[in-house]
């Protein structure tokens, strides 16, 4: 299986060298779809030049990334093609990792329950076969390295695909067993971006399961490992803040990035939620629905969590979806990472109902965005209302993308326990539904 | 939520799809079809008013008392023209100078990717001249513009003439408020393009000019003049600019308040205002100058110098003078006072002219169609290929209806046991499509120079006939994917090709459409019948005519013909020929030089759409 994967690369890696050679990347990265305020490579280079001026980079008021990614730009500023090649590399090979591993505790948590007989007799047809499985990390890896949203945010260099690197390899300690590795990358990962902070959950109750504590608020070992990986993960984290704070000796980045992203102050349209609604805002009132906004991140966490408490990994699916879509300044760099597990719920394929019309509105949001950018931005024919109601559209898509997946799984899960063939009390044929 | 989640619903729904799926196409279209057609009713389309505050209300008196002069001035400027042989700079700049204006000039040369023949020009170099009178009650920050174009022969020699009186009594006048630029340009679009990049501190295109330029502020508004006669006996104004783009429908309202006040006679589309409208005769009048109005707009060609300013957000028209034989004639004091009024109103803007619409039809000069009311037409056109996705997508693609125990009813074509058609099949094919858009996009002018060497053709007809060899070229496909495919296609994989066709076709258009109406309705109108009905079973003769009437060479020959034919000056098929050859250079010359869209569109969307269509119908 190495030999495909390594085939991906190369033909990742070109199609991105001839992208960054073609008149084409300048074009892409000043798309506002894929580069955002946080993320714009502009913005870094601006950081790099107030910094090599013995300056604050947060003093201009235009950086808003971490002291940690100016440092690393400051010695490879000359590679950054190369750097964020080897970042979208690095991201498809962790997730390609963490997916065969995952499926191998897949395949035996399945093995485990047939043989206790926890399945309906003839739920057959639903059972994961390795045959179908085998292809699966490739897929994911095909999905990721090959998706347009990915290319293009690497060709526009934006600093998404570095946060994407750090999560991946988040997911990849996690699904691997290290509490450790997996604190540390959460640490960093919730560092770069903030959101990523929700991620603590699933990943907690993933190692739970493969340590096999079960989660009951009353058992000791459940609390006692649960401090131990908060604890990791708060130390992790005390120690790069403290870094980034000897790096620049000031406290500038908390509310340069931060605060930058909690209370969203940069109102440039983006495929995101927030920009309309607080640009058409009275100031007085921003602050309440700068609240309601964030929360929505956070919200899920909670009941996610109690209905997917035996299912970490999709959870953690659902929770990396959440946030892209709700997260204040997303770019398509963020849809193209949740989008990557894709393949590994082809098995759901079956009770998904509506993936075609998904698929459809969100190739033709993609499609539509510069369209209407141009009427809007150049043409001066169109308005703010026009790019909007496809920014709405888009997401609207992915959420509803996102919840047929959930509704499938949940689905699934039900069919696997009371048998594909569900039958009225009455004897007659029942239909499952969900409202 | 419900009609998504509740499966009841959805079944009844899908039901209605698949069963009444032929019988709702062709009721679409024709609704479509209806509604585009009812358009030009009068009685539907609302009468235009000024929208705009600034411009309504007040009134203004025009005194424009050098008529005269502007003829005097038109006969200086074209004895000095043929005297220098083309622009007569020095002097056009020496009497902007003199009448107190600040006078600048900008070189520019351009050299075309191939030779223009219709032009006949290659290497072009050339020089605008322009003057700004300051406006004495503001600073600079604010312009209008009104140009003339400095051309070969006779042509527009008044023009120039009434730019220069106009400038005159202008810079007499103390109420202005915004600088006006007084622009006479060499080579039409060309100079007007170096003029616009200069101005603005661009470069989109290969164009070199030099040094820097005199600047007034940013322009609000800007009027192109053609005038090649000493009198006139009615105005048309030209309206269509870069890729379809059109003025803001107050700066037409401002022109035909004028026109209407000075009594001057103007037409649109060459067409006069007819003043009944409950008559059949009526209908069609209306009807002509709105499908000449949406085949110069799917055109994407500027249909003035006014053009080029669209894309810089400046409103702008160009209003031709006519002179026919009618016997009612107005002197240049009446266009003078015509112009002046329209430049005092635009004086009194407060801000950018939006209040009006951006996207409308016109079937006269007084009645506007707006986009809420032009869009359905396109929708139901959508709708069909939305139909025929629908009808294909939901059994090969979304296996619910047949998971559900119910749904499974719905699809009995569908056996289970063929497998799901493999995506990779249609790889080759797919990619060969838009292999061939590409290479139709680049090759023609990238290879004119091996071509020319090679057979005994000059430049501007090897690009052509390469542009042309490709195309016909590309429909011979079919073959080579079979050959690629050594037979691994199923029988179902036609259907998966099929239905990506439809969704690519779908998108392209509906996207064109809104970048530009006319292109994406002309289009839809053509395309859409063919591709919902093409399929590998059923009568293939049929079937290869109506995709060849459909493919897009054949919708502009049509075009050309239909138009030609709508201005009462019908082409012959030899002679329609001839044009389909030089709107082919044109589009592609346009393309390189002022950035059109149409050639691209057309070469790397809807040509490799359509050449999967032809695929299908030729699946083994």
């Amino acid at each position: 299986m190495a030999a495909p994967l390594a085939l991906l690369l190369l033909a990742a890696v070109t199609v991105r060298a001839a992208l960054f050679r073609s008149s084409l990347a300048a074009f892409i990265a000043e798309r506002v779809e894929v580069a955002s305020p946080l993320s714009a490579w502009k913005r870094v280079v601006e950081g790099l030049a107030l910094l090599d001026l013995g300056v604050s980079p947060y003093s201009g008021a235009v950086f808003h990334e971490t002291p940690l990614i100016i440092y690393l730009f400051h010695f490879l500023i000359e590679y950054a093609e190369l750097v964020f090649m080897i970042t979208d590399a690095l991201t498809a090979v962790a997730l390609y990792l963490a997916i065969q591993d995952f499926n191998k505790v897949v395949f035996k948590k399945q093995k485990l329950l047939i043989e206790l007989d926890k399945y309906a007799p003839d739920v057959a047809e639903l059972i994961q076969t390795p045959l179908e499985m085998h292809y699966i990390p490739l897929k994911v890896a095909l999905f990721y390295l090959m998706n347009p949203y990915t290319v293009m945010s690497c060709v526009a260099k934006s600093t998404c695909a570095i946060n994407n690197t750090v999560t991946a390899f988040f997911i990849l300690a996690t699904i691997k067993g290290s509490a450790f590795l997996s604190a540390v990358f959460l640490a960093l990962a919730t560092y770069q971006s903030l959101y990523p902070l929700t991620l603590f959950a699933p990943a907690l109750l993933y190692l739970l399961q493969r340590q096999f504590i079960p989660v009951k608020p009353r058992s000791k070992s459940f609390w006692l490992f649960t401090l131990q990986y908060a604890a990791l993960y708060l130390c992790s984290l005390v120690v790069i803040v403290c870094l980034s704070f000897f790096l620049l000796n000031s406290w500038d980045f908390i509310p340069a990035v931060y605060g930058f992203i909690l209370s969203v102050p940069d109102l440039t349209p983006n495929v995101g939620l927030f920009w309309y609604f607080f640009a058409e805002m009275f100031e007085h009132f921003s602050l309440f629905f700068v609240c309601v906004f964030q929360i929505n991140v956070f919200f899920y966490t909670v009941p996610l969590a109690i209905k997917l408490k035996e299912h970490p990994m999709f959870f953690m699916f659902v929770q990396i979806a959440v946030i892209s879509i709700f997260k204040s300044y997303p770019t398509v760099g963020d849809v193209a990472l949740y989008m990557a597990f894709l393949p590994v719920w082809s098995h759901l394929y079956r009770f998904l109902r509506n993936v075609f019309v998904l698929s459809c509105i969100l190739v033709v949001c993609s499609v539509l965005f510069p369209v209407l950018w141009h009427l809007w931005i150049y043409a001066g024919s169109a308005n703010s209302n026009f790019y909007y109601a496809i920014t709405l559209a888009f997401n609207v898509g992915q959420i509803l993308l996102v919840s047929d997946y959930f509704y499938a799984f949940l689905r699934r899960e039900y069919y696997l326990t009371h048998g594909l063939h569900l039958t009225r009390p009455d004897g007659t044929e029942a239909v499952l539904v969900l409202k | 939520m419900g009609l998504l989640s509740d499966p009841q619903c959805r079944r009844a729904l899908a039901r209605l799809v698949l069963r009444l799926n032929t019988p709702l196409c062709v009721l679409s279209y024709m609704l479509g079809l209806g509604w585009f057609l009812a358009l030009a009713f009068p009685p539907l389309a609302p009468r235009t008013y000024m929208s705009e505050n600034a411009m309504g209300s007040t009134m203004v008196e025009e005194k424009f008392p050098l008529g005269e002069r502007a003829l005097a001035y038109g006969r200086h400027f074209a004895g000095h023209k043929r005297k220098a042989g083309g622009m007569p700079v020095a002097w056009l700049e020496q009497t902007l100078w003199l009448l107190g204006l600040e006078a600048h000039r900008q070189p520019f040369a351009r050299t075309l990717p191939f030779p223009d023949e219709s032009r006949e020009r290659f290497m072009v170099r050339g020089t605008n001249v322009y003057g700004i009178l300051r406006a004495p009650r503001a600073a600079s920050t604010e312009a209008l513009v009104l140009s003339a174009p400095c051309s070969d022969g006779h042509l527009n020699n008044q023009a120039v003439g009434l730019l220069l009186a106009l400038a005159a009594y202008f810079r007499s006048q103390i109420y202005w408020a915004k600088d006006i630029i007084f622009l006479v340009t060499e080579h039409d679009l060309l100079g007007m393009e170096a003029w616009l990049e200069g101005y603005h501190d661009v470069n989109l295109t290969d164009m070199r000019s030099a040094g820097p330029l005199g600047r007034a502020g940013a322009i609000q508004a800007a009027i192109s003049l053609e005038l090649s006669s000493d009198v006139v006996t009615s105005f048309d104004v030209a309206v269509e600019g870069l890729n379809g783009q059109l003025p803001n429908l107050d700066l037409l309202n401002l022109f035909t308040a004028f026109c209407q006040k000075n009594g001057l006679l103007c037409t649109i589309q060459g067409k006069l205002q007819r003043s009944d409208w409950d008559s059949l005769a009526a209908y069609a009048h209306s009807l002509q100058t709105l499908l000449l109005m949406v085949l110069a707009q799917a055109s994407g060609q500027p249909s003035g110098d006014h053009g080029l300013f669209l894309r810089y957000r400046i409103e702008a028209l160009t209003l031709r003078g006519i002179n026919s034989f009618r016997q009612y004639k107005y002197d240049m004091a009446t266009v003078g006072k015509t112009l002046e009024g329209m430049f005092r109103k635009l004086n009194n803007l407060l801000e950018r002219l939006h209040q009006s619409y951006f996207f409308y039809l016109l079937p006269s000069l007084s009645r506007f169609v707006s986009i809420g009311l032009y869009m359905p037409a396109l929708g139901f056109l959508l709708l069909v290929l939305l139909l025929r996705i629908s009808l294909w997508g939901c059994p090969t693609l979304t296996p619910w209806c047949c998971s559900d125990p119910h749904g499974a009813l719905l699809t009995p074509q569908v056996s289970p046991q063929e497998p799901r058609p493999g995506l990779l099949v249609l790889v080759p094919p797919v990619l060969i499509c838009h292999a061939a858009g590409v290479a139709l996009y680049l090759l023609p002018v990238l290879g004119q120079r091996v071509a020319t060497q090679h057979f005994p053709v000059a430049e501007a007809e090897a690009v052509v006939l390469t542009l042309i060899a490709i195309y016909v070229a590309g429909m011979a496909l079919p073959h080579s994917t079979h050959r690629v495919l050594s037979g691994a296609g199923s029988a179902r994989s036609w259907q998966v090709l099929k239905l990506l066709a439809l969704l690519e076709l779908s998108l392209l258009l509906g996207s064109l459409a809104l970048l530009n109406f006319s292109l994406g309705f002309v289009l839809a109108l053509t395309m859409v019948p063919a591709a919902a009905a093409v399929h590998p079973g059923g009568p293939k003769v049929l079937l290869v005519a109506l995709l060849v009437l459909a493919t897009p060479a054949v919708t502009l020959l049509l075009g050309i013909l239909m138009q030609r034919e709508l201005l009462e000056v019908p082409a012959g098929l030899a002679e329609g020929w001839q044009l389909f050859l030089s709107a082919l250079a044109q589009g592609l010359l346009q393309h390189h030089l002022y950035g059109s869209f149409l050639c691209p569109v057309l070469a790397l969307g809807l040509y490799p759409a359509w050449l999967l269509l032809w695929n299908v119908l030729f699946w083994k």
